[in-house]
């Protein structure tokens, strides 16, 4: 059963992606939305966790979340692949279910 | 004796994820018509409050950043930014809003608002302050 995950929070105010990342199986992917997307950006003390997850896991982030917050499309850690709100719904029903991560 | 107080907002979370940036910009606005020494700090997740660029029309709510343009006019000036968090997130005062204000007591120039602090100079900052109200 594969899995899209779901985090919503800024990876420096709560660490559900770091505790996703633990718990995730192969298998999934994850997609950045909302306070996540600053998971995405690049020069961060994040960006090597991200860096690492690319590699095995095929990491999305949305881009109208991206762009309401100012960060641009090509500050973004490479790999991390830009999805609009069709592709959204296209990773949803993808994967088998959905993990948001609250 | 004056009625006028040291107001601190701090400001720590991010812009749009939850209600907090907007309350306090609202509440910092209605301090400063009732006249009092109102100071900002941007500290953590805050400083995106301030990222420059946001496009908030594929969400379909209210992008409010330009509204922070707006505390010049409001004689709000004293802007603290932590450095350490800006580092943090990659970010660099470049990647921020311009806010200024006009001075009048220097044949209303121009200047900056912001001021790129170091949490040890924040310390300073908070100490000074009659009331500090957290967002």
């Amino acid at each position: 059963m594969s899995t899209l995950h779901t985090i919503n929070k800024s990876p420096f105010d709560r660490n559900s992606l770091g505790s996703c990342l633990r718990v995730i199986s192969d298998s999934d992917a994850i997609l950045l939305i909302e306070d996540g997307i600053y998971a995405a950006t690049s020069g961060t003390i994040f960006s090597d966790v991200v860096k690492a997850a690319v590699q095995s896991h095929s990491v999305y982030v949305l881009g109208p979340d991206l762009s309401a917050r100012g960060m641009k499309e090509d500050g973004i850690v490479e790999g991390v692949n830009v999805v609009d709100y069709e592709g959204f719904v296209d990773l949803v029903t993808e994967y088998d279910k959905t993990n948001s991560w609250l | 004796m004056s009625d006028t107080k040291k107001f601190l907002f701090v400001n720590r979370k991010a812009p749009y994820g939850t209600i907090y940036a907007w309350e306090s910009l609202e509440v910092i606005l209605i301090s400063a018509a009732f006249e009092q020494d109102v100071s900002l700090v941007f500290v953590d997740d805050g400083v995106f409050q301030i990222a420059k660029g946001q496009d908030t029309s594929d969400l379909g709510i209210k992008n409010f950043s330009p509204t922070y343009n707006a505390l010049g006019d409001y004689d709000i000036n004293k802007i603290y930014i932590e450095k350490e968090s800006l580092e943090a997130r990659g970010l660099t005062v470049d990647d921020l809003l311009k806010l200024t204000y006009e001075d009048e007591d220097d044949d209303w120039a121009e200047k900056d608002s912001i001021h790129v602090v170091s949490s040890a100079e924040l310390v300073e900052i908070m100490d000074q302050q009659d009331v500090v109200l957290s967002f």
